[in-house]
């Protein structure tokens, strides 16, 4: 399989000739995660001495490389096991049994979480949610995800594994992705025929389309909510020699799987968007930021690039337009959440690690490369790919008044029929769970962790960008659940996840974390839960990015909402040492030859 | 420049403050003779607002000085006692994050770190400390690094790369298992191109890039935030240099 530039994607190798690989890479430092990742697939992890070698090959320091290894996932300067599982660890994930399943498999192979067996056969972690939520517990092995874990299926894994049968020799069952499309409307419900948007927008013209784009109302679908029509005007208008579209498929919001959907069976609609888009902004090369969690979108997408080609809708002269070059080429991510701030994503696209960058100035005007760069996520380009086609009126008709048009929800969690569900902008919380068939629902978690989490008595609020916005997640918790679990669950994946750069995120989330386990462990205590409301106050006002400033949302959210659970759970009002301090004077009574009252701590006091 | 046109004025605290042209907020009040606490901030190295304990509220919304390009006609607040909590608890956070022993420290009395949890009245570090296992790299004949105490500014990874054309220190790991590393397979310094002379030895903030042999050159009580508080050195001198005068 090959990308754009002729470069292979997910090969699996057993040897590795650096300077080959390199070569095919154009010896180009910001493909280094690229790069990264093909060293992964053939050694099954980045030795020490294959980062100086790639280091001095292209021209980068070796502790920039060494950087970038440790800063992603997915990546490790440590020896891995030949077979890397790694189980999703999302709330939904927990609550379908992933720990059980995860800790079947730690016995099988006799080897602690986190760890290599001694036979370097296998490594067992946990990662962030694989976007499997519809179909969970979900685990990835080496590239390949695997959804519907159940203690068979675990069991078979382990069989296989342990033959050390090849993964390309696995059962292909093993790797089937199920589609749940519950409710269709304009986006799933659209048929487009390759290169019919980007024919509108040619008859429409340039800025006719991002006018149009503007008359919509649409609005960035990664969550934030930015006019996409405003976002291409700017980056127009911005001179530079070249510009660029970048798709933004890091879907890494827990619970969020709508990106999926829409690459695995409308990918056409998303990448007619980025033509579109391309046209409109006079962008000539696009980018496809797709995160590592769905190696299985891989395959079809670059065929689908491919077809596209040999139909001329990529390339030069796209769609019979004199001097519309433009080619797209995908990207895969590593395991890093925070990628999917477009700021960090540009850092990862040119090879760095993914720190979301100093604002302004913005991607419009200064994004990969330094030149005018439109990221828009996947959601965004399907729907403006219909704007181009059916017009302004079509989307405005639809939705609120400023939420036009049409959001897909990835439901899941406590429901009968988990899976994706397009629905008009301004649909009521309570429709949803209707529809999805939840019974007995005490919260939903609108969005993911950094959304909004709604009691029962807030199941009347409608999903818009003027009430409850949302980049799609929808988590039902119904009432048996625990939401002291499900909160700690979303702290631990905030501290995971944090990218470090500034102190409030860096430690914030860490405290954060810290505090939840303890009082979802029965030890925390009152002054945990008066720190708690501290740090996510310092989080939100001083964070550089959004991952920061929302972190502490479902923990303030939880003890506003659900204080009881919380209560329930201190082990006494106040601290409790963990150490008998009477005892702890003993060595001194000794010293000093003394065992009288005064020589003891009284609990009474005097 | 001598033909600049008449300066432009944001307001601080009910005082007016000029600044020129590209100035940040931080630039233009240190200039001005007023303090905002910092660590991360450098005045010779471009500022990259890591640190957050510069925050002020432009316009009433929460930003870092240091990035944030000054303006005429905005209100800055700094000097508040919503934004004083907010630094000290983001300078407890750094007290908590790595392993700070002030009485026994070379650096003490002229660190950057202490003289900012001076000002700001700290008096512990409030949150559960983590104590992580920080091991120092003695490797190299004249220097130690001590990452004990490492609080991420990159301030040395900023000088080595940009002055030192050198790029001695980077940072590996993430959120909070990011750490310092240097530039060779072994992981130690004396596999590095570092030398004494280099920038990257003087602007460390809290005494992680150590001289060997040369400890306790200034006696502790004599030094620069034992004699006066950082918000006087600062203003006076925007780059104080550290106890090794």
């Amino acid at each position: 399989m090959r990308d754009s530039r002729g470069v292979p994607t997910f090969r699996a190798v057993t040897t590795l000739d650096l300077a080959a690989m390199l070569q095919r890479h154009g010896g180009d430092a910001t493909r280094l995660v690229q790069i990264l990742h093909e060293v992964t697939a053939a050694l099954g992890y980045v030795p020490p001495a294959t980062i100086t070698e790639l280091a001095a090959r292209l021209g980068v320091s070796r502790a920039h490389v060494e950087g970038v290894v440790g800063f992603y996932s997915f990546f490790s300067a440590e020896p891995q096991g030949r077979f890397r599982v790694r189980f999703s660890d999302n709330i939904t994930d927990q609550m379908a049994g992933s720990h059980a399943l995860c800790q079947r498999m730690l016995d099988a192979f006799r080897v602690e979480l986190g760890e290599v067996s001694r036979d370097g056969l296998v490594s067992i972690a946990r990662t962030s949610c694989t976007g499997l939520c519809d179909q969970g517990p979900a685990l990835l092995v080496n590239d390949r995800a695997i959804a519907r874990l159940t203690p068979q299926r675990i069991g078979a894994i382990c069989s296989l594994i342990r033959g050390e049968v090849p993964l390309a020799q696995w059962p292909e069952n093993l790797f089937a992705i199920h589609s749940h499309v519950e409710r269709r409307d304009r986006i799933l419900a659209a048929v487009m025929q390759p290169g019919e948007g980007l024919a509108a927008a040619v008859a429409r013209g340039a800025a006719a389309t991002i006018a149009e784009l503007e008359r919509s109302g649409l609005r960035g679908r990664g969550g934030a909510g930015y006019p996409t029509g405003a976002k291409w005007a700017a980056c127009a208008a911005t001179p530079g020699p070249e510009r660029y579209v970048v798709c933004n498929a890091d879907e890494g919001e827990p619970g969020t799987f709508k990106d999926r959907e829409l690459l695995a069976h409308h990918a056409e609609l998303v990448i007619e968007g980025m033509t579109v888009a391309a046209f409109a902004v006079g962008a000539q090369r696009g980018l496809i930021y797709l995160r590592a969690e769905y190696p299985f979108l891989v395959a079809p997408l670059l065929e689908l690039l491919e077809r596209r080609r040999v139909a001329g809708l990529l390339g030069r002269a796209v769609g019979g337009v004199a001097g519309f070059a433009f080619d797209i080429e995908l990207h895969i991510g590593a395991g890093a959440y925070v990628c999917g701030e477009e700021s960090a994503l540009i850092e990862s696209l040119e090879g760095k690690r993914g720190i979301p960058r100093n604002r302004p100035p913005y991607p419009v005007t200064h994004g990969y490369r330094q030149r005018p760069t439109v990221v828009n996520n996947v959601e965004t380009l399907a729907a403006a790919a219909l704007v181009a086609r059916d017009g302004a009126d079509a989307v405005r008709g639809q939705g609120t008044p400023k939420s036009a048009g049409t959001k897909l929800l990835s439901v899941a969690g406590d429901v009968a029929r988990p899976g994706i569900y397009e629905y008009p902008f301004g649909v009521t919380v309570r429709q949803v769970l209707d529809d999805a068939g939840a019974v007995g629902s005490q919260a939903v978690q609108v969005g993911g962790p950094s959304g909004t989490l709604l009691a029962a008595r807030e199941f009347g609020r409608r999903i818009a960008f003027e009430d409850v916005p949302s980049a799609g997640a929808f988590m039902v918790f119904d009432q048996g659940r625990d939401m002291v679990a499900v909160v700690e669950n979303f702290a631990r994946f905030f501290a995971h996840e944090s990218c470090g750069f500034c102190t409030p995120c860096r430690v914030g989330t860490t405290l954060a974390a810290q505090m939840m386990t303890r009082i979802a462990t029965g030890v925390g205590s009152r002054r945990d839960v008066k720190d708690l409301a501290r740090v996510a106050g310092v989080m939100k006002a001083a964070s550089h990015c959004g991952l920061g400033a929302t972190a502490g949302a479902p923990v303030v959210a939880a003890l506003e909402k659900f204080r009881p659970a919380f209560d329930q759970r201190l082990r006494s009002l106040d601290v409790v040492p963990t150490f008998d301090l009477d005892l702890a004077l003993a060595p001194a009574r000794e010293a000093t030859a003394r065992d009288d009252l005064a020589a003891h701590l009284d609990e009474e006091g005097p | 420049m001598t033909d600049a046109p008449a300066p432009q004025t944001f307001q601080m605290d009910g005082h007016d403050v000029a600044f020129a042209p590209g100035q940040s907020i931080m630039t233009a009040a240190l200039a001005a003779g007023r303090y905002i606490p910092h660590l991360c901030f450098h005045p010779e190295f471009t500022a990259h607002g890591s640190c957050k304990v510069c925050t002020v509220k432009v316009n009433g919304q929460p930003h870092a000085s240091c990035t944030t390009p000054a303006r005429a006609g905005d209100v800055i607040e700094s000097d508040t006692d919503e934004l004083t909590q907010l630094r000290l608890n983001l300078v407890q956070f750094l007290f908590t994050e790595g392993n700070h022993f002030c009485p026994s420290c070379e650096k003490s009395g002229g660190w950057t770190l202490q003289g900012v949890a001076y000002e700001l009245g700290m008096t512990t570090e409030h949150f559960s400390p983590l104590f992580p296992d920080r091991p120092v790299d003695a490797s190299h004949p004249d220097v130690l690094l001590d990452f004990n105490r490492c609080i991420l500014c990159e301030l040395c990874i900023r000088a080595s790369a940009i002055h030192d054309q050198k790029h001695v220190f980077a940072l590996s790991g993430r959120g909070i298992t990011k750490h310092l590393i240097v530039n060779a397979e072994s992981g130690r310094l004396v596999d590095t191109a570092l030398a004494l002379s280099d920038k990257a030895m003087t602007v460390c903030p809290v005494g992680v890039i150590l001289r060997k042999r040369q400890g306790f050159a200034v006696p502790i009580g004599q030094r620069p935030y034992d004699r006066q508080p950082i918000s006087a050195v600062a203003t006076a001198h925007p780059d104080p240099e550290d106890g090794h005068e």
